[in-house]
């Protein structure tokens, strides 16, 4: 019964969060809303039209952002977890988040600093990456050691290049890819976000698909093979699921680290039973991003922080608390 | 029979191991002689050993002498720091940089230019030393005194995610710091190219020092390998050699970083080529990561030396050597196997 | 009368003769290294068969080839008479389940929901937990005697509770053939025999054909119908352990010197080693 109380308080925690997390993004700050009835203005679509704008436009698109990518990342990171069987596993041994700074630098690098020319840059360098370690990791088959160290090695060929080309270029192109590279949801709107939102939901409908598959594997390969399951294919599409999930979010907003680690961990400890599930993971890498990107809009004074950094960050510290608390 | 075997794979590593040491002479040679300005071996012996001064003399003294000791000492320690963290957190893919070492230098570095104002290089080596010093010590005291001994799990754990707020914070400072950032840059591209002697004769003795200590414990490593309770077992104290050895890392990661700014990569894949000649025993890996790194770091050195006019720095020569290696060495047969 | 029951045997007996599974000189290996050439077996109908040879001898890579998960290189491996790899795995996992030594149970799964996984052949997308599936789960953990500790974590369980609930999940999945790979390692005596003694029941009770890889020679001899003795990749000898256990065929399979007396409690072969002091 006190479980079961436990998991209600903490279902209701997380729901209330959300929502002051929701309110406070779309109404706080630059005079935009200062009472209840300008709110009610805002929703009912009678207040002005600059404040109209900022909030369903502006605010609105970002906030929406960021639970679409925030559940994206959280779902590649769960689906990986479950693949390698270990908390650690995540899209980026696939190489796939420094081929797309080196697309991305590329593409800044020859015609400026357009958005969508990032997103294709960024989408095919990944692609390339990805491609090149699976290819040069396939032997008879793939072993999970293989495929570590060629990914290693390919990001480390990847990262050289794009070390050298950050020095090659000027400051200014060096300076703008560097903020790429560091994740961020500046300047999100609803054209931007629309398509790739559209990608993901379906990404996300492919992958619960298979959830009860993926759940088989985690029993071993002998024992998911036993059941019926063609083990290397249904590896190779959730797989294949997870670095997609990964490539559309890294392709619009830049690589936004540690939700995918963190998401489906944190999701554990509020599950009653301890599992990590798709849905569970996708609520918390959103409740997440949002979090980490209001904190990103508001911690300074004049200038909006990339919410990689912040997430990254806080992330990190709360992977030490973590360390320090189990050990007691 | 049994015997004669082991006898035999011994003798056969004695002449791998003067193999490797000929070889890694034989490039200190070139590195000398090889450059923009071809000098003769009888003329580097000239400027060696009598006083002579002219182009040639300063050639030496102030660009390949300076360079070429830099990237031995910065070599043995790499290759050294990299062993010796992946036998103590028993993981083969830990190097500095999982370590999140590399990052607090990083960190360092960056806090020096946008708080302290440091503009020279030779200023940088005193906050790298200081940062990557730091960083070991807070990541080994989080890995491992939490848990109230060194959990080789918790250890990485800890390295990733400090590693982590490192980064985050260091970029945060100076993503908005044009000035900074410009030096930043050039400093996380790890480079051998330092002008003066003095930095390679400071971390010398340091290097030197840590690679004798890691010597000191590797038949314990060896032990340690094979888990807690069979290393108590077999008479060795495992937090002793995790003590000496974390100590070790911190004086190693701290010279390498500082003299040549961050390298990674080659720290994580010269013990595993070292592996592969020699098989999993830690009183072997150890000397041939120490003797075969420098190789690899001169060789790529005088690639970027000869390659681009303006110069590759050796970091980067290094990943594009080292990773096609890699790649070939672990799609051999059995290579699998750690 | 008589005619019609003469027929009846007759089909009897062809049904009982072909093999439940089989290996047609099957080459297996594993990328170059080849552990058995041109290996012949078959699995008969409704008998507790059971593999012993010594460690490295193929069998628990012959275990994997019948249970599909090794493709031989050559030869085919048919199920009730047809090429296993050309049915679909879904089709071969609702006919053949395998007990792997393997297997992983997730962090913090309950007995019941581990043991019902094993419904997923017979289960199609969309469609929900049927009364079939509810079913088999209970008369699974029923017969395996961990239906009282359904809702525990898996994690809490012993041993040999925790074998006997993937032995569960492998009979949820109703199969009539099932493979057993060294399933009492590990286990201490009493839970062995239990163990042992729970296959033999739902071989002589429910019908199901087994085949299990064993190291113990005693309980292989005890508790098989059918013993398949390799060695280096060749089967040295089959059939019941009364007709071909004797002290030369142990001498010759596993190196051992030792004497055979008749078990007192099953009067079936009876191992005793005599070991290097007693051996001259």
């Amino acid at each position: 019964m006190s479980a079961m109380t436990k998991n209600l308080l903490s279902k209701t925690l997380v729901l209330a969060t959300a929502l002051t997390l929701v309110y406070f993004t779309l109404f706080i700050g630059d005079d935009i809303a200062n009472n209840l009835q300008d709110i009610w203005q805002l929703i009912s679509g009678e207040a002005d039209k600059y404040q109209s704008i900022v909030v369903w436009q502006w605010r609105a698109s970002r906030l929406f952002s960021a639970i679409i990518i925030g559940a994206a990342l959280a779902i590649s990171g769960a689906v990986f977890q479950s693949l390698v069987r270990n908390p650690l596993g995540s899209p980026d041994i696939t190489g796939f988040n420094v081929g797309a700074f080196t697309g991305v630098l590329i593409a800044i690098a020859l015609f400026g600093n357009i958005y969508w020319y990032s997103v294709v840059g960024a989408i095919i360098g990944g692609l390339c990456a990805a491609i090149l370690v699976y290819l040069f990791a396939y032997r008879d088959g793939h072993s999970g050691f293989r495929l570590i160290i060629v990914g290693i090695a390919i990001s480390a060929t990847l990262t050289a290049f794009n070390q050298w080309l950050s020095l090659t270029v000027s400051l200014e192109t060096a300076m703008t890819a560097a903020l790429w590279s560091a994740g961020s949801l500046n300047g999100m709107t609803w054209l931007r976000i629309m398509p790739a939102t559209l990608l993901i939901v379906a990404l996300m409908g492919l992958a619960l698909l298979l959830n009860t598959r993926m759940k088989l594997l985690e029993m071993g390969d002998d024992t998911a093979a036993a059941l019926g399951i063609s083990v290397n294919k249904t590896r190779l599409i959730i797989m294949l699921i997870g670095v997609s999930l990964t490539a559309v979010a890294t392709a619009i907003t830049g690589p936004i680290s540690f939700i995918s680690l963190a998401a489906p961990q944190i999701a554990r400890r509020l599950h009653p039973q301890k599992h990590i599930t798709l849905v569970g993971s996708a609520l918390v890498g959103a409740l997440l991003l949002m979090s980490a990107d209001f904190i990103a809009q508001h911690s300074m004074q004049n200038a909006t922080l990339p919410v990689g950094l912040v997430t990254i960050s806080l992330g990190g510290l709360y992977l030490v608390y973590l360390i320090i608390r189990e050990g007691k | 029979m049994i015997n004669g075997q082991t006898q035999n794979s011994v003798t056969s590593r004695y002449q791998w191991l003067i193999l490797c040491i000929l070889l890694l002479a034989l490039i200190i040679v070139a590195s000398l002689c090889i450059g923009a300005k071809p000098i003769s071996i009888n003329d580097i012996y000239q400027v060696l050993f009598s006083d002579q001064t002219g182009l040639t003399s300063t050639i030496i003294f102030e660009g390949r002498l300076p360079r070429t000791l830099n990237g031995l000492f910065v070599g043995m320690a790499l290759g050294t720091s990299g062993a010796l963290i992946q036998a103590i957190t028993r993981n083969p893919l830990a190097d500095p940089g999982i370590l999140g070492i590399n990052l607090g230098a990083s960190l360092a570095v960056a806090i020096a230019v946008v708080f302290l104002g440091a503009t020279q290089f030779s200023a940088f080596f005193i906050y790298a030393a200081l940062g990557s010093l730091v960083a070991s010590l807070l990541i080994f005291a989080i890995g491992s005194l939490s848990a109230g001994k060194v959990d080789p799990l918790k250890l990485t754990l800890a390295g990733i995610a400090l590693g982590a707020v490192f980064a985050g914070l260091s970029s945060a400072l100076i993503l908005f710091n044009p000035l900074a950032f410009d030096q930043i840059r050039f400093w996380t591209v790890g480079s051998l190219d330092i002008r003066t002697l003095s930095v390679p004769l400071y971390i010398a003795p340091i290097v030197i020092v840590g690679c004798l200590l890691a010597l000191s414990i590797t038949p314990a490593l060896n032990a340690f390998g094979l888990g807690d309770a069979l290393a108590a077992t077999l008479g060795s104290n495992p937090i002793r050699v995790q003590i000496i050895g974390l100590i070790t890392i911190t004086l190693l990661c701290g010279a390498a970083t500082a003299a040549a700014g961050p390298i990674g990569f080659v720290s994580l894949m010269m013990p595993h080529i070292a592996r592969w000649m020699v098989g999993p025993d830690q009183r072997w890996i150890i000397p041939f990561s120490f003797i075969l790194t420098p190789c690899l770091l001169l060789i790529a050195d005088i690639i970027g030396r000869l390659l681009v006019v303006g110069e590759l720095r050796v970091s980067i020569v290094t990943a594009f050597i080292g990773a096609p290696i890699l790649i070939y060495l672990v799609r051999r047969k059995g290579a699998s196997s750690l | 009368m008589t005619q019609q029951s003469s027929q009846l045997s007759a089909v009897n007996t062809a049904e009982t003769k072909q093999a439940a599974l089989s290996t047609q000189s099957v080459t297996l290996a594993y990328e170059q290294n080849v552990i058995a050439k041109d290996l012949s077996v078959d699995i008969p109908h409704g008998k507790f068969t059971v593999i012993v040879g010594p460690n490295g001898c193929g069998k628990s890579t012959l275990l994997r080839a019948l249970s599909r998960l090794l493709v031989p290189q050559s030869g085919e491996i048919l199920l009730n008479g047809e090429n296993i790899h050309h049915q679909s795995t879904r089709e071969v996992a609702k006919k053949l389940g395998l007990l792997p030594q393997s297997a992983i149970a997730p962090d913090g799964i309950k007995v019941i929901d581990l043991v019902s996984r094993g419904r997923f052949p017979h289960q199609k997308w969309f469609q929900p937990w049927s009364e079939a599936d509810q079913n088999a789960v209970e008369l699974a953990m029923q017969a395996t005697g961990v239906i009282d500790y359904a809702e525990l974590n898996v994690d809490q369980l012993s041993g040999g509770q925790r074998q006997r609930v993937w032995v569960a999940m492998a009979l949820a999945q109703e199969t009539s053939l099932l493979l057993l790979d060294e399933p009492t390692t590990y286990l201490d005596i009493a839970h062995q025999i239990e163990l042992m003694d729970l296959f033999q029941d739902l071989n002589q009770i429910q019908g199901h054909t087994l085949v299990a890889v064993l190291h113990d020679l005693n309980h292989a001899c005890r508790y098989a119908d059918h013993l398949i003795m390799i060695k280096s990749g060749q089967v040295i000898a089959t059939g019941a352990p009364n007709e071909i256990v004797t002290e030369e065929i142990i001498q010759q399979v596993f190196g051992l010197s030792c004497l055979i007396l008749a078990d007192p409690v099953s009067n079936t072969p009876l191992i005793i080693p005599r070991g290097r002091k007693t051996a001259n």
